[in-house]
């Protein structure tokens, strides 16, 4: 009995504490469909007949932010970065753990160490870097996801393969394979779940990266977070039902991937974690 | 016998090297160069010794401003997303209806980029802080505030995860013991739980510390520092010392370097100190 009152109240807790999370969402949500005006007044209330504009805002937003053009490039960079960093970070990975070497062991501890170095220490140099080297382009970009993700990755991928037995390996080329085929064969499918935990901290943090595409390739292509932004950042009076549109636009193709593949973040950010 | 993996290490090594020196190693050994000179383009770089360190601490205000904002912030952020996070593991663990649709719930704002986060606090701040005839810029404490629940309500999903994965590797049977010993909620909780899920508290620290002392994004769209430069954290300081100011390059690089040491010595005091309560436990 008590403890039924208990979990009773404990439910409760959860409830209000659910609706104070969905809060913020919902209000966006319905100011994105309020005449710009009355948002910034009174953004609590619902859209009335008299401030109900329709599809108004998201017209507006669209056209002034380039959403669409901002939404493809979010998405070949992020697609394109994080296949790139899975396949050439679980290589080294691998590499690393089999031949074990002075120089291995320097990489190794150069990536895990890059891992708590702040982003500012580099951002200057970095951009620099990459502008003398013309990887400021949506092709170059990746490339430098590849060097930034290495440290996580790797180090997420070497904790795993530390446990993968050798002896399967051994056989496979025994039996004639080469290194490569080893790799993608025999290597690669059993590394199969450290790959999407991986995939998905890598996806979470390129599609909502800000500071450095607007620094390598922001003045030429604009990506989501670049978009908002800069509908934000530019001068005059921002357009509050513009930028109440492209909140929920931005938010769109996250609560998708998230409820699509829910099961899978929730365990890469679990394990990704523990091997932290 | 020579390992026949070795031979490939163009394909499976070079890639990932030439990317990580790129874009990580070159600009790290070259910012540090850089913070010991003088330049606006990388090529006019004149050395200065320390002198960009000493204006950092004596005739530039704003650093120290920004160092000891950040400080408040990581303090309160930090303790309450982690409590607020535990109590919610705790409470997703027991056997409740719709448990599932919660942790949904409270993980999803963790998806939402830092932008986009800041602007709709933004909206939500400043349109409770209309009635009364403010904005969020009107105060530095607004600001404060305003980051403070911003960063909770993106943080704590993440961490509740982590702790709920703690927990659910607690072994029942040592659960049951306890409970067949007689032993109540309050002594489960500190003898029982809390050691068992040491390594998830060490991980949650130690990612909302330095997610704490790195907040730049959700800065930039919150507040942008205002009013003046009151709310602005280090990250932000340094983007600005850079990117606002010419000239003051140097200056930036050196705000950077103490700001990655900084970092890093809190990242290895957390991790030796919660470390050690790990093996006592």
């Amino acid at each position: 009995m008590k403890l039924k009152i208990l979990n009773g109240v404990y439910f409760l807790i959860l409830l209000i504490m659910s609706a104070a999370f969905l809060f913020p969402v919902f209000i966006v949500l319905i100011n994105s469909f309020k005449l710009k005006f009355s948002i910034s007044q009174t953004p609590i209330l619902l859209p009335n007949a008299d401030t109900f504009v329709s599809l108004e805002n998201y017209t507006e937003g669209i056209k002034n932010t380039g959403f669409f053009s901002a939404f493809l490039w979010s998405l070949f960079i992020t697609v394109f970065s994080v296949a790139v960093i899975v396949v050439f970070t679980s290589m080294t990975a691998w590499y690393i753990v089999r031949v074990r070497s002075f120089l291995n062991s320097l990489l190794y501890y150069a990536l895990v160490f890059s891992m708590i170095v702040p982003f500012q220490m580099v951002m200057f140099t970095m951009s620099k870097t990459a502008n003398v080297l013309r990887l400021d382009n949506p092709i170059g970009i990746i490339f430098i996801y590849l060097g930034f993700g290495a440290g996580l990755s790797v180090f997420i991928f070497t904790g795993f393969i530390k446990n993968v037995p050798i002896t399967i390996e051994e056989a496979a080329t025994i039996d004639g394979c080469n290194t490569l085929q080893v790799f993608w064969i025999v290597v690669f499918p059993v590394l199969k779940p450290t790959a999407i935990t991986v995939a998905i901290l890598n996806t979470m943090w390129i599609w909502n990266d800000y500071l450095l595409p607007y620094l390598v390739i922001g003045n030429d292509y604009k990506t989501i977070p670049i978009a908002v932004q800069y509908l934000k950042g530019g001068y005059g009076s921002v357009d509050m039902g513009a930028l109440m549109a492209m909140l929920v636009l931005s938010i769109l193709p996250v609560v998708i991937f998230y409820l699509s593949s829910q099961k899978y973040i929730i365990k890469g950010v679990a394990s990704g974690a523990v091997k932290g | 016998m020579k390992n026949p993996i070795k031979r490939y290490f163009p394909i499976f090594v070079l890639p990932t090297l030439i990317a990580f020196l790129i874009a990580f190693v070159i600009p790290f050994l070259l910012g540090f160069f850089l913070s010991f000179t003088e330049f606006t383009t990388v090529s006019n770089a004149q050395f200065v010794g320390i002198s960009n360190y000493i204006k950092i601490f004596t005739e530039d205000a704003t650093f120290l401003n920004a160092l000891w904002f950040t400080i408040k912030f990581a303090v309160v952020s930090v303790l309450s997303i982690n409590l607020i996070a535990f109590t919610l593991a705790l409470l997703l663990t027991r056997s409740l209806p719709l448990t599932k649709l919660f942790r949904t719930v409270f993980f999803m704002p963790n998806l939402i980029g830092g932008i986009v986060l800041g602007y709709i606090w933004q909206v939500i701040i400043n349109g409770v802080l209309y009635n009364f005839g403010y904005s969020i810029t009107s105060s530095e404490n607004f600001g404060y505030w305003g980051l403070i629940i911003l960063m909770n309500w993106q943080m704590i999903g993440y961490m509740m995860i982590i702790y709920i994965a703690g927990i659910q590797n607690i072994p029942t049977d040592i659960l049951e013991a306890a409970k067949v010993d007689g032993a109540n909620g309050r002594t489960t909780l500190f003898r029982i739980i809390i050691p068992s899920v040491m390594p998830s508290i060490t991980i949650c620290l130690f990612l909302t510390i330095t997610n704490s002392f790195k907040l730049f994004d959700q800065n930039l769209a919150l507040t942008a520092g205002a009013p003046g430069e009151r709310t602005q954290m280090v990250a932000l300081d340094i983007y600005n010392t850079f990117y606002s100011r010419v000239g003051y390059e140097g200056i930036g690089q050196a705000k950077a370097v103490v700001f990655f040491i900084i970092v890093a010595i809190i990242a290895l005091l957390q991790l030796r100190l919660t470390r050690s309560k790990e093996e006592e436990a």
